[in-house]
Formats: structure tokens, sequence, C-alpha cells
């Protein structure tokens, strides 16, 4: 009910309405990672997301999906990267001669030419980071099945925060289609199968993020501690702060 | 209204960076690490100011041997021509698809010079303590943060254009010494934007009066 206009609540309006709530679902006490204000998040209504009261980062968002959406999400990302990845993106033919190539033939080929650091890179940024994202969000969504959540949920959560900075399929994409282009000009060039593929793995990826609700999943890590997880109270929160 | 708006810093708190858990220090000097997830705990990015400006320095400074320098090496039966970044802009243009030159322009040359321009700005505005639109440059930083990796995609033209285009001994296209200085910019500017901590913009500013005046 507070979330409605999509948008997170100054402190002392939460304060007062969050006391009014049920205790099971008591709003969690935030501090924006961008501006550090302290904020409780209320409960969200599906498909609504709660913003910064100051400086409007999004703070949490709940997914309007099936539980299970997700999941269904990434295992057809999983297939479409495979494909992607095995088959190859585009095919050129020129008076007789032909060449094709993929994702990591291209890395392989920098590599050849003696540009190791920019080939490793972009074996990073191309196959690896994408391909860990993709495998890391499987692991995650089957753990988060089961109950309790494995303890190595929280530490793989951190590394997929890590791997989408650095996971480019989108940038490769627009890429390959300028070379494409490029080349166009000189040799007859064709996309193939595993350029379809690329496209829909890219496509699948946001939809992936949009329908995961990762501070659901934070909220119920085992704490490092072996403490039973639950929220910082609100008058724990208030104890520290001044006037 | 926002008279009990405090930061977590002013409330003696700490944000964890990796699962945005609030928890209270034993001690404020050495806040420890996370009870939830183990991460180290930090009320501010450490060194965060000298950090990022150690990166964008350096990225500033492989910006001109990646322009000046080719990224590609194209030889033919006619002889050897190297290429860089302004003259693939140059060629796509005249090959008649301004479109996508203008892509390749915005993506290779304004967007790493428009970040380094961005967070240049935003670390003198924090060190001189600047409580001017707060918002407005935490925008800006989101949009370093965004957009950054946009500058990667002459890294993969060129590695495309370098796998496909081997046909000795008719043409062949080589990767030229540029390459790596362009995606050197890239990389050191992403880690600027990464070691950068926006909390800095705000610390300034009262969190009591809130800048958008409810």
């Amino acid at each position: 009910m507070f979330a409605r206009e999509g948008r997170g609540l100054p402190w002392d309006r939460a304060h007062q309405k969050g006391k009014a709530l049920d205790a099971r679902q008591s709003p969690e006490s935030v501090a924006c990672p961008d501006c550090d204000l302290l904020q409780l998040i209320p409960p969200l209504a599906p498909g609504t997301r709660a913003a910064c009261a100051r400086c409007r980062r999004v703070l949490a968002n709940r997914p309007t999906g099936p539980r299970d959406a997700a999941l269904a999400l990434t295992v057809a990302a999983a297939i479409a990267l495979i494909v992607a990845n095995a088959l190859p993106l585009m095919e050129l033919h020129v008076v007789g001669r032909f060449a094709s190539t993929t994702i990591a033939g291209g890395a392989y080929e920098m590599w050849m030419q003696g540009q190791r650091l920019t080939s490793v890179l972009v074996a990073f940024c191309a196959v690896i980071a994408p391909a860990g994202y993709i495998l890391f969000m499987l692991t995650l969504l089957l753990a988060a099945r089961r109950s309790p959540i494995p303890h190595w949920t929280g530490e793989m959560l951190r590394w997929v925060g890590h791997l989408q900075v650095w996971s480019m399929l989108e940038v490769v994409m627009l890429g390959i289609l300028v070379a494409l282009i490029k080349i166009a000009e000189l040799a007859t060039v064709e996309p193939g199968i595993g350029m379809y593929a690329f496209g829909a793995t890219i496509l699948l990826i946001p939809a992936i993020m949009t329908n995961f609700d990762r501070h659901e999943l934070w909220r119920r890590v085992e704490w490092a501690d072996g403490e039973i997880p639950r929220p910082l109270s609100i008058e724990a929160t208030l104890a520290g702060a001044p006037g | 209204m926002m008279r009990h708006a405090v930061t977590a810093a002013q409330a003696g708190l700490v944000s964890c960076e990796s699962c945005h858990l609030v928890s209270r220090p034993a001690h404020a000097g050495e806040p420890g690490f996370c009870r939830r997830c183990g991460e180290k705990l930090e009320s501010r990015r450490h060194a965060s100011i000298e950090t990022t400006w150690a990166f964008t320095c350096a990225a500033a400074i492989c910006y001109v041997p990646a322009n000046l320098l080719p990224v590609l090496n194209t030889t033919t039966p006619a002889g050897s021509e190297g290429d860089t970044i302004l003259g693939g802009v140059a060629f796509l243009y005249t090959s008649g698809s301004w479109p996508l030159a203008l892509v390749v322009l915005i993506a290779s040359v304004m967007i790493p010079l428009g970040k380094l321009v961005s967070l240049a700005y935003l670390l003198i505005t924090v060190q001189r303590g600047s409580i001017k639109s707060s918002r407005e440059r935490t925008r800006l930083y989101r949009m370093v943060v965004f957009i950054g990796r946009w500058s990667m995609l002459d890294v993969f033209v060129d590695t495309f254009t370098v796998a496909l285009v081997q046909l000795q001994p008719l043409m062949s296209v080589a990767p030229g010494p540029g390459v790596l200085f362009f995606a050197a910019v890239v990389v050191l500017t992403m880690l600027a934007a990464e070691s950068f901590d926006p909390r800095l913009i705000w610390d300034s500013s009262d969190p009591r009066e809130p800048a958008h005046g409810q």
C-alpha cells in the first residue's frame, strides 16, 4: 500500500506506519546504496518497487510473474547461450572462399594475431562472464526452491553481481552487426544460426533480471555468524539516530 | 516531515555493499565483517576518491594512443594500411551507413570522453564539498555506470572483423596496437566508476533538508 506510486517513503512516515504492521512482514530498514539515507522498505505488492526518498534509486522490486518464471527464463537462456556459442555466428563468401566464426573463435583469432590481453578481455566479457552469470543464476534459482536454502547461496549471490557487470552480450551483438556491415562492402556475409540464438539470449537476460527477487533471497540467506535471520528492528535502528 | 531522516553513517550504522544488510558495528573505526554474508564492512568505500582519480587519470592517458594508433591493419596485395577508430567511423560514413557511423562515433569517441569528464566533475565537486544538485550528480553517476560497457563496442567490432577477414593472400585484417589501449580505456573507466562512492556526493548535505523539498 505504501509503494503504489512506485516510490519509497521518507523515513519517519514509514516508521510510524511500520509499527501498525504485522510483525512477520515488518518493513526492513535499509540504507540507500547511492546516498546512505536510512529508510524502511514497506511490504511491496507484486509489480511495484520502492525507490529512495532522497535520490530516487530503486531499492527493491517485487516481480509480478509466478515464482518459477525466473527459473524457466534462465533455462531458456542457458539453452540459447549454448547454441549461440556452438554454431557459427556469421559466414562470409568471397570469390569461392568461405569463412565462418563463433564468439570464442573471435577471441582465439585475436590471440593468434598477438593481441593476447585484448583476447582475454573479449573472451571474458563475451563468453566467460555471460556463461558464468547464467550458470550461477540457474544454481541460485534451483537453490531458492529448497528450504532452508544452502549455505553457499549468499556467496553465489555476491558473485552474480560481479559477473553481471562484465557480461556484455548486448554490446557484443551490436559489435557483430557493425562488423557485418563493414565487411558486407567487401564480401557476401550471412548471419548464421548462432546469431538468432544469440539474439534470443540477449532478450532473455533482462527478462530474468526483472523476474528475480534478489531482496527476498538475501532475506532467506543463513547468516555467516550462524544466527537466525531477522531484520534489524526499527527501535535498534533508531537508537543511534541523533535528535 | 523528514525530521528523523538520517544516513546510516550518522546513525552509527554500516550498510553491507553486497547484501545491503544494515548492522551496527562494535567499533566505528573497524566495522569488521557483515554478519549475514561475511563481506568486509565499510561505511564508505576505502580510499574512494584517490582510487577513482588514479583510474580516471590512467584512462585519460590511454585515451590518446587509443585514438591515434591504428586499431586495424588491412593487408591486400596492393599493400598494407592502418585504420584508426575515427578512420573506421569515416569509412562507415562514406560507405553509406551514416546511422552506424553515428553509433560507433558515440560509443567509441563520445562515451569514453564523456565518462572521463563526468568522473572528473564528480570527483572535483565531492572534494570541494558541493551541496548543489546532488540528485542530478547521483543520476550522472548512475548514467556513467550504466553506459560504460557500451564503449567496448569497437573492441568487439575489431575482434569479429579480424576473425572473419582472414583470406590470405587476397586480403587479411590484423589488430593494431590501438585496440589494447582502447580496451584499457574502457576497463579503467569501468573500474573508476566502480571505485567511486556515490554516497560521498550526499555527505556534505544534511539529510534533514531533503533535496526534493517535500
